[in-house]
């Protein structure tokens, strides 16, 4: 009775395994065959690589590729920073104001920028940072979630390597730097993934901040290129869609484990 | 320790060390503290205050008190995008929940390519919403879309899903719960891991089925995770709308509209500031409650527990 | 030693000096322009820029395809209200109210470098939407009509004359049911006419009510006659094309993909913007022919499509600048370039005397039709707040077509939501 329910779920389990990936699975053949075989599952169709290059040709994606390396890059150091610091503060030491502050973080976890876009839009244009890197990248970096995660890692150190350190003359600054900062690494690579993963994939304050070719990311470019007013064809959209998810996908394939782990220790609170 | 030591003795010192303290800490601060005044709390506020004034095109404003507000109310559209988003948490958050906890256990248990599994069911995760959008915006398609063909194939008619009222929120919905389930599953699986294995073995003993186990120990012990999943998953549905850009605009006739979408409609598309302004206070509103609910709700749980 | 150091001291010198000097005469204009037709059109307008930069080396054009007319004007306005507007770009002709309210433009007629004569030049029709005040404040650019495409082999196949198009709307739902096509379980194989809902559907619902003789809105564009019961005729008769005559399929037909469908031939008519013809005929397998929308009371269709608009943000050095750059682009070789590139109607009768625009027209009479159309042509929906209005009554057509509410439903909730936006600018 045990074995036969146990590979009746195998069988489910499968099966719904190759169903979730289906959608994906789509989009790689469409966008390697050609458009006569969007629709055609000809198992003998010829392999091209001409979707990409029409897509492209047709929209700069090299920049795009660019300015997102560079966005995820600047949010990223920024977060680090910040958070480091802040978390700091919040986790050792006992300081004026310390729970109202705290609570004030806290506010961003529920409202966070990406709701905020009317009013962030006013403040990034009043500052005359509009269309440029820095002012998708600014409402992020001071990240509630970021400061949450290292508080609680930066909590559980030992007082003992904290009291040799300053024995060792080290001043706060020291001490963050040679004690909390390695020991909290685990934490860091799973923030760094998550952040670097929900960057990568935003799409509505880029879109709204920025105009021009040199600041747009991937995402926005990719809505532009399927614009589907000119009439649309698939299998180059499909393509430009494949080279948008690409690095994401392929980190992900080969780091599996960090992935999963880092979103699972990021939702452990 | 040192410190403690110290201000029993010599308060004039603390003093001094407490200010250095303070001063310290809030020097570690001030770049979360400055960044997130202007990008969070300023904003909110900015956003109330300016609920209150109308902006003519020209740029003159005037204060016009509850004047939006009541605009708002009286706007089919607005009425129209509430609701929609309502359903759509409905929808999709439930939904999400039951197949993150299936998907959960499936890759816990020891069935043969369990990675393959939990690769498949979390690739959606990493990949944009937007690219997921041309994706199923393919499918989608009436008659030359993948969905339309594999029915034609069967003998079915195809049907225009998207640009039906009636069917474009649950297939929305559908590629929403596709993306999102395998996010929540990992969550569950961390909550899973933490289940001591003794309680199972006992109760294997003890002669339970699995299914009652799962009813009786594994659920309330998942609770806290289910709760963390649904005020995430709520969130979300507010969140997300990327999709609404590329596949429907909000259409038809705001059918498949969501409020975010529309705050984005209202204030750059039609250049109303104002009225976008009334609109995100009620969205952040919204949030808030979900906020208190957690903070309420939540909090009181674990500390039942 | 001393001749190299002098040499090198004088190729400084030079270098630093010219490009100074191209530094110093060089203007930069950016312009947005959209694009709502098929075709390789972003290539056409980056070639044109191009020559124009090659016969006028001290003025650099920008030119940012910014997606449909609504991005475009979106960007626009961000842009502007962000700091960093355009100098010039291309919009709906019917933008104008709104681009005034936001004090955003300066009318292109008291520019220096735009004389009477060369706005004289241009369609009257076209530039209805461009005069206000008395000021001409816009120039037609990519203008179009809506024409009505039809398959001549599929009239042949079902037995009607291939050189008789329909010219009312009664003749239009009688041959459309002849051309319908089912296969064997019944399902429709080819459709008798698309007008599509999505996109510019405010456009199409246009185009019927001009045709049973009813206006949309007043002179001074803060009016509209919405739920007016010819209004209502016109979108019933739409509506009726597929819930009674089923001639069209039911629910949204999609603006971006109705030109495949064509094509394909999935449908044997279909309304469209002249502005797809030059994709239609790359594409099409098949002889089609193209002629005006049918008459109900009368014959006739909105023009649409855009217009130049200067900025009052460029320095009056650019805005000359940018006035020589649109004179360039509706010169007549451009204008008809432009039509026999994309279909759109050249937007000058010069343009049609020119010898490659007469010899194209020779192989290719579909081309004139757009243009022959403007004797029965009104402005287009031009309204302030028009993007609203736009979304407003684009949704009345969606609700109607896709059977939710009935045409006078719909209708009324338009005209009462638009009546309450455009109290404002009573």
């Amino acid at each position: 009775m045990r074995q036969q329910s146990h590979s009746v779920e195998t069988v489910a389990a499968w099966a719904l395994a190759l169903l979730w990936l289906l959608p994906l699975a789509y989009s790689l053949w469409s966008a390697f065959h050609p458009s006569e075989y969007a629709t055609r599952f000809d198992l003998t169709a010829p392999l091209t690589l001409e979707n990409f290059v029409r897509a492209w040709n047709q929209a700069p994606f090299a920049r795009y590729y660019l300015n997102t390396l560079m966005l995820v890059s600047l949010v990223l150091a920024g977060q680090l920073v910040v958070s480091t610091l802040a978390a700091y503060a919040f986790a050792r030491f006992r300081f004026f104001g310390r729970e109202v502050l705290f609570a004030l973080v806290l506010v961003q976890l529920m409202i966070m920028p990406d709701v905020l876009i009317v009013e962030n839009y006013r403040v990034i244009s009043a500052l005359n940072l509009l269309d440029t890197i820095p002012a998708i990248a600014l409402p992020y970096i001071a990240s509630a979630f970021g400061i949450f995660l290292l508080r609680q890692t930066f909590k559980s150190v030992p007082n003992e390597l904290v009291d040799a350190a300053r024995v060792e003359g080290a001043s706060s600054f020291g001490v963050l730097w040679r004690v909390f900062v390695p020991l909290g690494k685990t934490t860091y690579i799973a923030f760094g993934l998550v952040s670097v993963s929900y960057h990568w994939n935003n799409f509505l304050w880029p879109l709204i901040v920025t105009n021009s070719v040199e600041s747009r990311p991937l995402t926005v470019g990719l809505a532009v290129f399927g614009a589907p007013e000119t009439g649309v064809d698939w299998s180059v959209i499909t393509a430009a869609t494949v080279m948008t998810m690409a690095p994401l996908l392929l980190a992900f394939l080969l780091f599996q484990r960090q992935f999963v782990q880092s979103f699972m220790r990021a939702g452990i609170r | 320790m040192v410190s403690a030591v110290m201000s029993a003795a010599e308060p004039d010192v603390v003093r001094r060390r407490n200010w250095l303290t303070n001063a310290n800490a809030w020097l570690l601060l001030l770049p979360a503290i400055v960044l997130m005044a202007a990008f969070t709390h300023y904003p909110i506020l900015s956003t109330l205050y300016h609920s209150f004034f109308s902006m003519s095109r020209g740029g003159e404003s005037e204060f016009v008190g509850l004047e939006n507000y009541t605009y708002m109310l009286e706007d089919d559209v607005f009425r129209q995008v509430l609701r929609n988003n309502i359903v759509f948490a409905l929808a999709t958050v439930p939904t999400s929940i039951a197949l993150a906890l299936l998907m959960a256990v499936w890759v816990d248990k020891k069935i043969s390519g369990r990675s393959f599994l939990r690769l498949a069911f979390f690739t959606p995760t990493v990949l944009p919403m937007i690219a997921v959008a041309n994706i199923w915006l393919f499918f989608y398609t009436p008659e030359y879309g993948l969905l339309d063909q594999f029915l034609k194939s069967l003998g079915f008619s195809g049907h225009n899903w998207l640009g039906d009222p009636s069917t474009v929120m649950s297939c929305l919905a559908v590629m929403v719960v596709w993306k999102e389930a395998g996010f929540f599953m990992i969550f569950y699986l961390a909550a899973l891991q933490t289940i001591p294995p003794e309680l199972k073995e006992a109760a294997e003993v003890e002669g339970a089925s699995r299914w009652y186990f799962f009813r009786r120990v594994t659920l309330p012990l998942l609770m806290p995770t289910t709760l963390f999943i649904s005020i995430n998953a709520l969130i979300n549905s507010f969140k997300l709308v990327d999709q609404l850009v590329i596949m429907t605009k909000g259409g038809p006739n705001n059918a498949s509209s969501l409020l975010l979408y529309y705050i984005y409609e209202v204030a750059f598309t039609f250049q109303d500031t104002a009225f976008a302004a009334t609109l995100t206070v009620t969205l952040i509103a919204i949030l808030a409650g979900v906020a208190l609910t957690k903070f309420v709700y939540l909090d009181r749980r674990i500390h039942y527990q | 030693m001393k001749f190299k150091t002098k040499a090198l001291l004088t190729a400084g010198f030079m270098t630093a000096a010219s490009l100074s000097a191209s530094i110093a005469h060089a203007v930069d204009l950016t312009m947005y322009y959209p694009v709502a037709v098929g075709g390789p059109v972003t290539k056409v307008i980056d070639d044109m820029v191009q020559k124009f930069q090659k016969e006028n080396p001290d003025i650099k054009v920008e030119a940012v395809y910014a997606g449909n007319y609504t991005d475009t004007m979106t960007k626009a306005m961000t842009a502007m209200k962000g700091g960093q507007p355009p100098q010039l770009s291309v919009l709906f002709s019917t933008d104008l109210f709104t681009l005034i309210d936001e004090k955003a433009i300066v009318p292109i007629g008291e520019i220096p470098g735009a004389d009477k004569e060369w706005l004289n030049g241009f369609y009257p029709a076209f530039m209805e939407n461009g005069r206000v005040e008395g000021k001409t404040w816009s120039v037609p650019f990519q203008r179009s009509t809506i024409v009505l495409y039809y398959n001549k082999e599929a009239f042949k196949d079902a037995g009607l004359d291939p050189e008789k198009p329909p010219t009312t709307w009664a003749e239009m739902a009688e041959m459309s049911k002849t051309l319908v096509k089912k296969d064997a379980s019944g399902n429709v194989t080819r459709w008798g006419v698309e007008i599509p809902s999505t996109g510019y559907g405010y456009w199409m619902l246009q185009a019927l009510a001009i045709e049973n003789g009813q206006k949309l809105m007043n002179e001074a564009g803060n009016q509209v006659s919405f739920n007016a019961p010819k209004t209502v005729e016109a979108l019933q008769y739409w509506v009726d094309l597929s819930a009674k005559e089923s001639v069209m399929p039911k629910g949204a037909v999609e603006w971006g993909t109705l030109r495949t469908d064509f094509l394909e031939g999935k449908t044997a008519m279909m309304w469209h913007t002249t502005g797809n013809l030059t994709a239609v005929k790359e594409g099409a397998k098949f002889d089609f022919g193209v002629a005006m929308l049918p008459a109900k009371e009368r014959r006739g269709s909105p023009t649409g499509g855009g217009n130049f608009y200067v900025f009052k943000s460029a320095s009056p050095e650019q805005q000359q600048a940018a006035v020589k750059f649109i004179r360039w682009m509706t010169a007549p070789e451009r204008a008809a370039d432009w039509s026999i590139k994309t279909g759109y109607v050249a937007v000058t009768p010069a343009a049609y005397e020119t010898d490659v625009m007469k010899t194209y027209v020779k192989d290719f009479p579909q081309a004139t039709v757009a243009r022959d159309q403007l004797e029965h042509a009104v402005a287009e929906l031009s309204v302030h707040d028009n993007g609203r209005i736009y979304k407003i009554l684009n949704d009345a057509v969606q609700a109607a077509v896709t059977g939710t509410q009935t045409p006078k439903e719909a209708l009324d909730s338009a005209q009462k939501q638009s009546e309450r936006v455009l109290s404002r600018y009573k």
